[in-house]
C-alpha cells in the first residue's frame, strides 16, 4: 500500500502535469491560429456556398468568383461596358445569331496549362447538363436547342437529346462558336455573369480519376482548384476567411497590384462596421441603419443607385386581392417618401415602377404617386367604403428589423388612410420562402436584383406561371409583348415593348412597389480602381492601393463636404508591376 | 468499476440512437429545404439536386443511409449499375458525417475538424478565467466571511449571472475596444483576440463557481474535522489549502459538467459578436439553413461531448471524494 | 461546561415575575412550524428581505404599467433616431394620432400598437383620465428606432416576467408531478424515468426550439385564431419544456431522501398514515426546494430568453422584452457613436431585478433549510 506521502505527490505530480499539459497545449493551438494579414480585406457578407462557377446563385459567390475566375469578358470598372478577358475579340453574325469568339492565345489556368476553346465547351455543357443542377441553366436558354437539352430529361434524370443539339461548338484550339434561339441584346453582357465563367476541364476530369466517390467536393479544395483569374485560393477557413494569392500564370498578371486578398464571412452589420472602422477589413458591402447619418458625410461611403427593387407581392388569387381598385388603394397610401427618407436613410428612389432607373435607352412605367382621396374613393367602389368589411390584412416578411420597420409603417398608414386592420407576420427566411412559394399570404415583401443591365430581367418575371412570378396574376398581352420584345433586333423597338409591359404591369399591380436599392458600400478612400456601378459588380483585377499623392489628387476632387478619415493601406501604395515600370519610366 | 462503465455505454448508445432519429425527424418536418432560394428552379433542375442528396428517398431510407455502415446509394451493396460495390461503407458508423448542403465544398468531417479546434480553445480560456477567478474569489469570500469583501464578491459574481453575456460583452467592448483600444473588435488569430471573448464567456461560470465554492468551503469549515486541524495547531493556511479547499472543491466539480454545456451553449452567442469561426456558430446557422447533415453532426458532436464530460466529471468526483461510490443513481 | 440557564436559577416564586416569565420562555420556545420559522429567519436576512420588497415594488409597476403616464413603447419614429437621455419634463402628445378633443376608443389601441389585454385597456382608459394626454419625455432617451427607452423597460418587464413566471410555472407543474412519482415509485421504474430524463438532457434544446416555433408560424391560422395559441404562448411552453427536466431531477432527489429520513421512519414508526406522511411531511420540504429552485428559475429563464432574442428567435416585435432591448442594445455597439443609455439602463433595470431575485432565492434557501432550524 503506498505511503500517504506518496500517494499526496502522485495525485500533486498528475494534477501539475495535467494543468501544464493543458497550457502547453492552449499555447501550441493558438500558435497555429495566427495569419499574417492580406494585402487587402474585403468583407463579403456570408460563407460562400461553393466556388463552383455553375451551382451558384449569390451575390458574395459572384465577387469571390470575379477574383479567382474569368470569363469571355470582363465589364468596365465603371461602365460596366463589356470588355476583352478570355476572349480577346469577338464578332457578332448580321442576324444577331452567331456569335463567334477568339480566345486568347495566352490565358492560362492557374496550373499552367492553357485556357482553349475546349474548356468553354466542356464548361457550358456542364452548365447545361440537368444533372449539375446549375440554378442559372436557364440564362444559357438563350441559346439554340438549350432549353431543350436541360428540361428534357430521363427517369434517371440524365439528359434525354444529345449535347449536338445545343448550338455551341469549337473551331480549333482557340475559337467558339454560339448560336442563339433569337437575337439577344444582352448576350456580350451575360458572358461577363460570373455563373457562366469557365472550368478546367483538365481539373475535373483528374479529380474524377483520382477520387471517383468524393471528386465533386475534392476538386473544390483549395490545394486542387484550378482557375484562370486574377488570384488563385491559397486556403479556406469556414466561416471565417478565403485567402488569396496572385495567380501567377494570368495573362494579364503584370496588371494586377495587390497580391494577397482577404475574403472575411461576417453576417452582422455591426461587426463587419466595426471591423472595418478598426481596421480589420477595407471593404464592406453594408451598412448597420443606426449610424447612416454619420456614414453619410465621410468620403467613403457614397451610395449610388443600384439595380433592385424592393416591392410588395400581392396574392392576386384570394379575394378582396384579386380586385384591381383594391390593389391600387393600397399602393397609393404607401408612405414611400418616409420610408426611403426616414428608414432606410442612404438616398433610396422611392419606386413607381418594377424596373429601377438608370438602364442606357430604357423609360420605366410608373403607377400613380400617393393619393389618399382617391384610394378612398376606390377602396369605396370596391364595396369597403372606410375599411368596413375588409378582412384583416397580413403583411409577411422574413425576419430582419429594415423590413419589421417599413411595415409597420406601411402597416400604420393603411389603417389611418383606409381604416384596413393590418398585422406584421414575420418568418424566418426558409420558412418564409416556402409561404411565398405556395401563395399562403396576403401580402409579402419581396425584392429582385437584376442579373444584367436590361429591363428583361425584371420583367420576364411575372409572364404568366412564371417560377419567380409567386403572384397568381398573369396577362396575356403582358406576355405576348415579352415575347415579342425577346424575338425584337432593333434595341430602340425592344426598349419599347418592354416599357408598354411595364405600363400594363403597374396599372395592374399586382406588385406594390416600394423602393429602389442604392448600394451601400463602404470603401477604404486610398483604393483604387473601384468605382460604384448600378450592379455593384467589382472585377478586382483592377484594384490598387493609390499613394499618398494619388490620394491627396482624389480628395482635392471632392464635390461638397466629405468628412476625411483613415484612408487605410500602405502610405506609398500598391501598383501593378506595369504600372511601376511605367512610373519608374518617367 | 468495469460494470459502472458497461451501463454508461449502453446508455450512451440507447442516448445517441434517440437523440439522432428524433433530431433528424425534427429537421426534416420542419418547413423549407436546404436548397431553397429567392429565385425559384425549374423542376426538373430541383429533382436532380434532390437526387444527388438523395433527399428523394424516404425517410427510414435516408436516416439508414445517413447513419450506415452500410452505404445504400448506387455506390454501396444494394446499388445498382456499374457503380455497384465501389463503396460498400459510409454513414456515421463509419466515420463519415456526409456533404454539408450549405458549404458545398466542405463535408461535415472537414466543417467540424476546422472548427471544433478553435471551439475548445475558447471554452478551455473560458473554463480557465471562470475557474481562476471563480475559485479565488470564492475562497476569498468565505475565509473573509460578513466582512465588506464578501459582500463586495458575492455582489459582484450575483452580478455575473444577472445579465445576458452578450450584454456584458458590449460593455467590455466599449470599454476595451473603442474607448481604450486594447484588444481586436472582432476574429480569432492572435492572442490577444482571445482574451475578450474567453472571459465573456466564463464570466457567468466565474460567477456560479465563486458561489459553490463559497458555500462548499464554508460547509466544508464547519466540520468537525477542520476543529481539529486548530485544534492540533496547523496553521491556519494548511488548514484552508489542504482540508477545506477539497471539500469546497466537491461541488465546483460536480458543477463541470453542466457549466461545459453552458460553455458550449454561451459560445453560440459569442462566437457570433466576435466573429469566431468556431462550432458554436454552425450550430444555430445549420438548423436556419436546413443543413441537415451539418446540424445533425453538430448535434451528435454536442452529445457525445456532454456525455462524456458527465461521464468525467462522475470519475474525477470519487477520486475526490472517496465516500463516494460509484453507483448508478 | 456552561453556566446555569436563567431558567434553572429561578425559583418558584408564584408572586408573578418569574412564573410569567417562565410561561414567557416557554412559549417562546415552542416547536414551530416549518414555514414560521423560515419566515423569521427570512426576515433576519436584511439583504433577503430588501430583494422582497424590491421586487414587490417592481412587479406592483410592471403590472400596472399601463396606468403609467409612459410613452408608447412600440411607436417608432425613425426621423428621431437614438436620443441620449433628456430632462425635457413630458408633454401632452400621448397617442397623438387621435386629436385632442376626440375621445380615446379600443379601436385606437388595437395591434398597431400593441396587443392590450381588457385589464389593460381598462387601465389604459383610467390613466387618461388621470393624466390626460401627458407622457413623460425621453427621461431614459430611446432607441435607434426612436422608441422611448423608459416605456420599453417598463412594458418590457411585463413580458420578460410574464414569460419567466410562466415558463418556471410550466417547468414546475411537469417536473414536480414527474420527480415525485419517480421517486416515490422508486426502484426500477425510478431508474428508468431518470434515464429517459438523462436522454432528454442530451439533446440540443436549440432544434427543438427551432422546431416548435416554426411549427407554430407555418400553423399560425389553426393555432392563433382557433386556440389562440400565438407565438408567445408557445414560447411559454418550449420553455417550460426544457426546465422541467432539472426540476424533475431536483425533485425526485429531494422525495428520495425524504422517504429514508429518520423523521419519515419515526412516523411510520408512530403508526401515521401514508397520506398523513405524503402532506404533513413530504409536500412541504418538497415544496421549500421547489419554492427555492423556482426563484432561482425564473432569471435563468429570462436570461435564455434574451440569448433566444439575440439569436431572433424570441419575442416578436412589436412585442417588446428585455431580451429584445437586450438584443437591440447589443446591435448598437460600434465606435462612431457610442449609445452608452442604451446599454447601461437596462443591465440596471435587468441586473437589479435579476440580483435581488438571485439573492432572494439565496435566503429562502437558507431560510428554508430544515438543519439550520434552531441554529440561528
Amino acid at each position: 500500500m503506498p505511503t500517504p506521502q506518496g500517494a499526496r505527490f502522485r495525485r500533486q505530480g498528475l494534477a501539475a502535469a495535467l494543468f501544464v499539459g493543458l497550457f502547453g497545449g492552449v499555447l501550441y493551438l493558438a500558435s497555429g491560429a495566427r495569419l499574417k494579414p492580406a494585402d487587402f480585406t474585403f468583407n463579403n457578407g456570408t460563407e460562400v456556398t461553393t466556388l463552383d462557377p455553375a451551382t451558384v446563385t449569390g451575390v458574395p459567390e459572384g465577387r469571390v468568383l470575379r477574383a479567382i475566375f474569368e470569363g469571355l469578358v470582363v465589364k468596365d470598372p465603371l461602365t460596366l461596358a463589356p470588355e476583352p478577358g478570355m476572349a480577346e475579340s469577338w464578332n457578332i453574325s448580321e442576324d444577331g445569331l452567331t456569335y463567334t469568339f477568339q480566345i486568347r492565345k495566352e490565358a492560362r489556368w492557374s496550373d499552367g496549362h492553357p485556357v482553349t476553346a475546349e474548356d468553354f465547351f466542356y464548361s457550358f455543357q456542364r452548365f447545361l447538363d440537368p444533372r449539375t443542377a446549375a440554378y442559372y441553366a436557364y440564362q444559357l436558354w438563350y441559346v439554340r436547342g438549350a432549353k431543350a437539352y436541360t428540361e428534357q430529361v430521363d427517369e434517371k434524370g440524365a439528359p434525354l437529346n444529345d449535347f449536338s443539339s445545343v448550338g455551341i461548338r469549337t473551331e480549333g484550339t482557340h475559337t467558339l462558336v454560339v448560336e442563339l434561339e433569337a437575337p439577344t441584346p444582352f448576350f456580350i453582357d451575360l458572358m461577363g455573369f460570373y455563373p457562366i465563367f469557365p472550368v478546367s476541364r483538365r481539373n475535373i476530369e483528374s479529380a474524377k480519376e483520382q477520387w471517383p466517390d468524393s471528386w465533386e467536393i475534392r476538386w473544390l479544395r483549395p490545394e486542387n482548384i484550378v482557375t484562370n483569374g486574377p488570384y488563385k485560393v491559397l486556403h479556406r477557413r469556414v466561416n471565417d476567411r478565403i485567402r488569396l494569392v496572385k495567380n501567377e500564370f494570368y495573362w494579364d498578371a503584370d496588371n494586377v497590384a495587390l497580391g494577397s486578398i482577404d475574403v472575411l464571412a461576417i453576417e452582422q452589420d455591426a461587426t463587419m462596421l466595426n471591423v472595418y472602422l478598426t481596421g480589420g477589413a477595407d471593404l464592406i458591402d453594408r451598412v448597420n441603419t443606426n449610424v447612416v447619418r454619420e456614414m453619410m458625410v465621410r468620403e467613403d461611403f457614397s451610395p449610388v443607385p443600384y439595380l433592385g427593387t424592393y416591392f410588395y407581392r400581392v396574392n392576386v388569387t384570394k379575394p378582396p386581392y384579386d380586385d384591381p381598385r383594391v390593389r391600387e388603394a393600397l399602393s397609393l397610401t404607401i408612405p414611400r417618401e418616409q420610408i426611403s427618407r426616414d428608414i432606410m436613410k442612404m438616398g433610396q428612389i422611392p419606386a413607381y415602377g418594377l424596373v429601377p432607373p438608370g438602364i442606357p435607352g430604357y423609360k420605366g412605367a410608373e403607377c400613380r404617386k400617393e393619393d389618399s382621396e382617391r384610394a378612398r374613393a376606390l377602396l369605396a367602389e370596391a364595396g369597403f367604403a372606410d375599411g368596413e368589411g375588409f378582412p384583416a390584412l397580413e403583411i409577411h416578411y422574413n425576419t430582419s428589423e429594415a423590413h419589421a420597420q417599413i411595415a409597420q409603417v406601411i402597416a400604420l398608414s393603411w389603417q389611418r388612410e383606409l381604416g384596413i386592420r393590418a398585422k406584421l407576420r414575420n418568418e424566418e427566411w426558409k420558412v418564409y420562402l416556402d409561404t411565398q412559394n405556395t401563395l399562403n399570404f396576403d401580402v409579402s415583401r419581396a425584392a429582385w436584383i437584376g442579373d444584367y443591365v436590361d429591363p428583361n430581367t425584371f420583367s420576364d418575371m411575372f409572364v404568366t406561371g412564371g417560377e419567380n412570378n409567386k403572384t397568381g396574376w398573369g396577362n396575356a398581352e403582358y406576355d405576348q409583348l415579352i415575347a415579342d420584345a425577346a424575338a425584337t433586333v432593333d434595341p430602340a423597338q425592344r426598349m419599347d415593348l418592354l416599357h408598354q409591359a411595364e405600363t400594363i404591369l403597374v396599372r395592374e399591380l399586382p406588385i406594390l412597389p416600394i423602393y429602389f436599392y442604392v448600394t451601400q458600400n463602404v470603401a477604404a478612400p486610398r483604393l483604387g480602381g473601384y468605382f460604384e456601378n448600378i450592379q455593384d459588380e467589382h472585377f478586382p483585377k483592377h484594384w490598387y492601393w493609390m499613394d499618398d499623392e494619388e490620394l491627396a489628387a482624389k480628395r482635392a476632387g471632392y464635390t461638397g463636404d466629405k468628412e476625411l478619415v483613415d484612408p487605410h493601406g500602405p502610405p506609398q501604395g500598391m501598383y501593378s508591376p506595369a504600372e511601376m515600370r511605367r512610373r519608374a519610366g518617367q | 468499476m468495469t460494470r459502472f462503465l458497461l451501463r454508461r455505454l449502453l446508455w450512451f448508445v440507447i442516448t445517441m440512437f434517440v437523440v439522432m432519429s428524433v433530431s433528424f425527424v425534427l429537421m426534416r418536418s420542419v418547413p423549407g429545404g436546404p436548397f431553397d432560394q429567392d429565385r425559384n428552379v425549374e423542376p426538373a433542375i430541383e429533382l436532380n439536386l434532390k437526387r444527388k442528396y438523395h433527399l428523394d428517398w424516404p425517410m427510414w431510407k435516408q436516416f439508414l443511409h445517413y447513419v450506415g455502415p452500410l452505404n445504400l446509394d448506387e455506390r454501396g451493396m444494394f446499388g445498382e449499375g456499374d457503380r455497384k460495390g465501389e463503396k460498400t461503407f459510409g454513414g456515421v458508423l463509419s466515420g463519415d458525417f456526409g456533404p454539408s448542403f450549405r458549404y458545398r465544398d466542405f463535408t461535415v468531417n472537414d466543417i467540424i475538424g476546422q472548427s471544433l479546434p478553435i471551439s475548445a480553445l475558447l471554452g478551455v480560456i473560458a473554463m480557465m478565467w471562470a475557474l481562476s477567478l471563480g475559485i479565488s474569489t470564492g475562497i476569498a469570500s468565505a475565509l473573509r466571511r460578513g466582512t465588506g469583501l464578501d459582500l463586495a464578491m458575492r455582489l459582484a459574481a450575483t452580478g455575473g449571472i444577472a445579465l445576458p453575456n452578450f450584454v456584458i460583452a458590449g460593455f467590455l467592448i466599449i470599454c476595451f475596444v473603442f474607448l481604450i483600444p486594447l484588444f481586436p473588435v472582432a476574429g480569432w488569430g492572435s492572442i490577444r483576440t482571445m482574451i475578450l471573448p474567453g472571459f465573456c464567456l466564463g464570466l457567468v461560470f466565474a460567477a456560479y463557481i465563486s458561489r459553490l465554492t463559497r458555500t462548499g468551503m464554508l460547509e466544508a469549515l464547519s466540520q468537525e474535522h477542520i476543529r481539529t486541524a486548530h485544534a492540533k495547531g496547523l496553521s491556519p493556511r494548511t488548514v484552508v489549502m489542504r482540508h477545506a479547499l477539497k471539500g469546497g472543491l466537491l461541488p465546483v466539480v460536480s458543477y463541470l459538467g453542466p457549466a461545459t454545456a453552458g460553455i458550449l451553449t454561451g459560445s453560440l452567442v459569442i462566437e457570433r459578436i466576435f466573429f469566431i469561426p468556431g462550432t458554436g456558430s454552425h450550430f444555430v446557422n445549420s438548423a436556419n439553413n436546413r443543413d441537415y447533415t451539418l446540424a445533425m453532426g453538430v448535434t451528435i458532436l454536442y452529445t457525445v461531448l456532454v456525455y462524456s464530460l458527465n461521464l468525467v466529471v462522475d470519475l474525477i468526483y470519487t477520486l475526490l471524494d472517496p465516500r463516494i461510490a460509484l453507483e448508478d443513481e | 461546561m456552561s453556566s446555569p440557564t436563567k431558567q434553572a436559577k429561578t425559583r418558584w416564586d408564584l408572586g408573578g415575575g418569574d412564573l410569567d416569565r417562565l410561561l414567557e420562555e416557554a412559549k417562546a420556545s415552542r416547536g414551530e412550524s416549518l414555514w414560521n420559522d423560515s419566515w423569521r429567519r427570512l426576515k433576519r436576512n436584511r439583504p433577503a428581505l430588501w430583494s422582497l420588497y424590491f421586487l414587490a415594488a417592481f412587479a406592483l409597476i410592471s403590472v400596472l404599467a399601463p396606468l403609467l403616464p409612459l410613452r408608447s413603447p412600440v411607436v417608432v419614429n425613425t426621423s428621431l433616431g437614438a436620443q441620449s437621455p433628456a430632462f425635457a419634463w413630458g408633454d401632452g402628445q400621448y397617442l397623438e394620432d387621435v386629436p385632442l378633443e376626440e375621445e380615446i376608443t379600443d379601436r385606437h389601441l388595437q395591434d398597431t400598437y400593441w396587443d392590450l389585454s381588457f385589464m389593460d385597456k381598462a387601465l389604459v382608459h383610467l390613466r387618461v383620465g388621470i393624466f390626460g394626454r401627458w407622457q413623460t419625455g425621453h427621461w431614459l432617451g430611446t432607441d435607434h428606432l426612436g422608441r422611448d427607452l423608459l416605456s420599453r423597460l417598463v412594458w418590457g418587464s411585463r413580458t420578460s416576467i410574464l414569460v419567466a413566471l410562466a415558463a418556471a410555472l410550466c417547468s414546475l407543474l411537469i417536473g414536480v408531478i414527474y420527480g415525485a412519482f419517480s421517486g416515490l415509485a422508486g426502484g426500477r421504474i425510478d431508474n428508468l424515468m431518470m434515464r429517459i430524463v438523462d436522454v432528454l438532457y442530451s439533446i440540443p434544446f436549440i432544434f427543438v426550439v427551432i422546431f416548435l416555433i416554426t411549427l407554430i408560424s407555418d400553423n399560425r391560422a389553426l393555432l392563433e385564431d382557433k386556440l389562440g395559441l400565438d407565438r408567445e404562448k408557445v414560447f411559454y411552453l418550449v420553455i417550460g419544456a426544457i426546465y422541467w427536466l432539472t426540476m424533475a431531477r431536483v425533485v425526485r432527489g429531494q422525495v428520495l431522501s425524504l422517504k429514508n429520513s429518520e423523521f419519515i421512519e419515526a412516523s411510520r414508526v408512530m403508526g401515521a398514515s401514508t397520506t398523513r406522511i405524503l402532506f404533513q411531511h413530504i409536500v412541504p420540504n418538497v415544496l421549500s426546494i421547489v419554492v427555492v429552485y423556482l426563484t432561482l428559475t425564473i432569471p435563468s429563464v429570462m436570461l435564455f430568453e434574451a440569448f433566444l432574442s439575440f439569436l431572433g428567435l424570441g419575442i416578436e416585435p412589436p412585442k417588446v422584452s428585455w431580451g429584445t432591448v437586450a438584443a437591440d442594445a447589443a446591435t448598437a455597439i460600434n465606435p462612431l457613436r457610442i449609445f452608452w443609455w442604451m446599454i447601461v439602463f437596462l443591465s440596471l433595470a435587468m441586473g437589479s431585478a435579476l440580483l435581488a431575485l438571485n439573492i432572494l432565492g439565496d435566503g429562502l434557501r437558507d431560510a428554508l433549510d430544515p438543519r439550520m432550524r434552531g441554529k440561528d
